[in-house]
């Protein structure tokens, strides 16, 4: 395995069916972009021609100058801001990956994530940083939100485990559940409720002890800012890297995880035992493996894995949460779908295909700032990507096998020349067939080692 | 009383056709997860055919004449019908719009045999990508409602007035509950359920459909082709839906539309499962989970007997527990039912010829 060339290693054919289903994805939103553009009177050509420029290269475009012309170049406030917001999307990634080792689809991202933000909001501004220091309560507060979250995955866990429900049934209920309670609880939660009346005492009163943001007119319908509180990440000096950007130690935070993820899932019994009850449930029971607790596991794993994506993203201190969500579901949550499957899995993978759909994410946002597009254009390439993964493993799978297929009959049929003319078409088909298990179980080692 | 039956019916009803778009779905093998996607595409694309159809001179007169009616300045009501026709054709732009956009569901699952909740899931966030993507191009804002600025209802609402009772006249119970300020789209979806269910459970393509979803390759070896009927039912689960979606945004939404339909086809979804894939569970699921959805939206309005007291204000009961309580009964019912669950035995599993 180790021998083999690179261009016919595993991990390379993944790598080029990603970056297929990417440069696909580009080149879909790309066509759409410039037919919208030529048959609307107010775009036109030109800026059909922008569009397709900024979604390519949007994320080092600057301004426009004085003709009206697009500037591009090193632009380092987009670059921190494409960091800022992969935090969320490489843990929500990071989650449906885990799932996914364990066999299960976590579509349950949006709930735990919602529960997270919830758990971590409430936990970093009912705790008075005038007499807990700040750095503590954001502690609390991220273990708190990670806490909501394992709690939350596990709901499926479980009801897959001892019950055999459909993880993605259940999942896509408790995403639901999630949103109504989350909208339910910062609509009635005080903070008086919960740390006691001595919180009216800090230095920044609030009006009647809601989570609500009652005092900045504008902001009716969120809740406070974690930095009300003191409480925010630090920067570790990458706001110098950055400047005017949102980057904070968050992505640092998120990197490590990811690693810490691979090493548990690569190199660890647990990770083993993860991966075995994904490959085969009923022979992992068989080889003494518990497999419901094991199921239990990942999506409790899972759950705080999402949800400590939504803490890092929440107590960065200058992001707001509009808490009426019974509606709609995080986008982030979704989004950690195709970020999982552009890196097939794996964690380390994990880290850049988060920050490419942070990029498209930028990406959006400066569509809608330079031409008449808007940012929903990344959200159809990102559509598009997960309909392309979501049969690039079978023609990933159909590749290799075909190659491994025609090479193993060719070297059974030079094994074979000698014997006796008149057989040699019988035995070449024999051949085929036997060569058809091995190239199975090829395939599937593979897909137990990624 | 009236009040109450009439919103659980507008919310009841397209769960209930959306669902039996799931039920299409599943019986032919195929997990349908993008209902939600489907019915985003149908509400926009309905949304958009009323608007480019507002032009029409024909429907234009007869929007004039009925508004004319409504003012009280003309005895003739002769407009409505045109414009109920034009709520028909619409209808049936969106289920052709829903039928189109399951397509790329039917061809990952089943001609490449792509993973089905994953092929779901991209027509989930496809749908309010290129909707939303369009309605700001072409309303530059994220709703979009019909021209001009009209309401659905001054076009296409059904009023007592137009079968010859005045304004002020009560046309007894049933006529003021079922006749006055109704939709004819809810009725339509009504008898194409009823329709649609005779033909899944009582014809030979009914049968032919569910044998799929429990044995293809029984099914195939009987002759059937299995890729025409997964075709068959994904198809007819996406024009069912799309039409769903439609009537939600017609209905409930005033006929706009903003590329989201607030979790209503996985609440469909959820009352497929809670009604064990069969259509008279399935109705009377939605019309429970209907009145749910009502309940929390107009809780603090609602007067059940007339007597003017809120009851269910006095109860106390916070409405996010109305609106919760679906998912959770959903939930309930699947923990209690995963032993006895009649979910077709071949849903999910691509159908392989060789497999036996």
């Amino acid at each position: 395995m180790n021998k083999s060339p690179l261009m016919q290693r595993d991990g390379t054919k993944k790598l080029i069916a990603s970056l297929l289903s990417i440069l696909i994805g580009l080149f879909f939103g790309s066509i759409l972009v410039l037919i919208v553009g030529l048959t609307t009177s107010n775009i036109g050509a030109k800026g059909a021609w922008d569009g397709i420029r900024l979604i390519f290269i949007g994320l080092f475009s600057k301004s426009r100058d004085a003709s009206g012309n697009l500037v591009f170049g090193m632009n380092t406030t987009n670059i921190g801001n494409m960091l800022f917001r992969a935090t969320p999307l490489i843990m929500t990634g990071l989650s449906v990956a885990v799932s996914q080792k364990t066999g299960l689809f976590n579509i349950g991202a949006p709930g735990q994530y919602l529960m997270g933000t919830m758990a971590s909001l409430m936990i970093s501004l009912s705790i008075p940083s005038s007499s807990v220091p700040p750095f503590v309560i954001w502690l609390l507060a991220f273990l708190g939100g990670c806490l909501a979250g394992a709690i939350w995955g596990a709901i499926p866990g479980i009801l897959k485990a001892f019950l055999n429900i459909n993880e993605v049934i259940a999942c896509i209920m408790t995403n639901w559940i999630s949103a109504n309670l989350v909208t339910w609880f910062f609509d009635i939660a005080k903070f008086s409720t919960m740390t006691g009346s001595f919180y009216c005492q800090t230095k920044w009163k609030i009006a009647d002890g809601s989570f609500k943001n009652m005092v900045e007119n504008t902001k009716s319908g969120y809740v406070y800012k974690t930095s009300w509180n003191n409480v925010a990440t630090p920067k570790l000096g990458l706001d110098k890297l950055f400047p005017d950007s949102q980057v904070n130690a968050g992505i640092l935070i998120a990197i490590v995880i990811a690693i810490v993820i691979y090493i548990i899932i690569n190199k660890t019994t647990f990770g083993f035992q993860l991966k075995a009850c994904g490959s085969n449930r009923h022979a992992a029971r068989y080889a003494g493996i518990k497999d419901r607790a094991n199921i239990i596991y990942s999506m409790s794993i899972a759950g705080a894995l999402s949800a400590a994506g939504a803490s890092l993203y929440y107590l960065s201190g200058n992001t707001e949460f509009s808490w009426n969500t019974y509606q709609s579901l995080p986008a982030i949550g979704f989004n950690g779908i195709p970020v999982a499957l552009l890196a097939v899995n794996n964690p380390i993978g994990v880290i850049f295909s988060g920050t490419f759909m942070a990029m498209l994410n930028i990406i959006g946002t400066q569509l809608t700032k330079f031409t008449a597009y808007n940012e929903y254009i990344t959200d159809v390439i990102i559509a598009v990507i997960v309909y392309l993964s979501a049969f690039s493993l079978v023609i990933r799978s159909l590749i290799a096998g075909r190659k491994k297929n025609t090479s193993v009959a060719n070297d059974a049929n030079a094994d074979k020349t000698p014997a006796k003319p008149e057989d040699t078409g019988k035995s070449g088909a024999d051949a085929e067939q036997e060569a058809a298990p091995p190239t199975d179980a090829g395939t599937e080692k593979g897909g137990a080692q990624a | 009383m009236t009040f109450l039956i009439q919103q659980t019916l507008l919310f009841a009803i397209p769960l209930m056709i959306v669902a039996l778009a799931g039920v299409f779905s599943e019986r032919s093998g195929i997990i349908n997860l993008a209902l939600e996607g489907i019915m985003i595409m149908g509400a926009f694309i309905g949304v958009l055919s009323v608007r480019l159809l507002q032009s029409v001179p024909a429907f234009q007169e007869a929007a004039q004449q009925l508004a004319q009616f409504n003012a009280g300045k003309t005895e003739s009501a002769s407009g409505w019908l045109t414009l109920q026709g034009m709520e028909i054709l619409c209808m049936l732009i969106a289920a052709a719009a829903g039928a189109i956009f399951s397509l790329l569901l039917s061809y990952a699952s089943i001609n490449l045999k792509a993973d089905q909740t994953i092929g779901g899931t991209a027509l989930n966030l496809l749908a309010p990508a290129i909707s939303l993507f369009l309605i700001r191009i072409i309303v530059n804002q994220n709703t979009m409602g019909m021209e001009g600025g009209a309401g659905g209802a001054s076009w296409f609402l059904i009023r007592k007035t137009f079968f010859g009772y005045s304004a002020g006249e009560s046309a007894g119970f049933l006529g003021n509950t079922f006749l006055d300020k109704t939709y004819l789209a809810t009725y339509l979806t009504i008898i194409l359920f009823v329709v649609m269910s005779i033909l899944l459970y009582k014809t030979r393509f009914g049968l032919r459909i569910r044998s799929c979803g429990e044995n293809p390759q029984a099914a195939a070896s009987l002759g059937i082709s299995v890729y025409k009927m997964r075709y068959a039912g994904v198809t007819i689960s996406g024009a069912l839906a799309g039409m769903g979606g439609f009537v939600y945004a017609l209905t409930t939404q005033g006929c706009t539309t903003n590329g989201d339909v607030a979790g209503f086809g996985f609440l469909a979804l959820a009352v497929m499962i809670f009604g064990n894939w069969k259509p008279l569970n399935i109705a009377l699921g939605a019309l429970l989970f209907g009145l749910f959805k009502c309940i929390a939206a107009s809780y603090s309005t609602l007067d059940i007997n007339g007597d003017g007291r809120f009851l269910l204000t006095e109860i106390g009961v916070s409405s996010y527990v109305y609106r919760l309580l679906p998912y959770v009964i959903t939930l309930i019912v699947l923990a209690l039912t995963s032993k006895s669950s009649r979910a077709p035995k071949a849903e999910g599993i691509p159908y392989d010829k060789g497999m036996r």
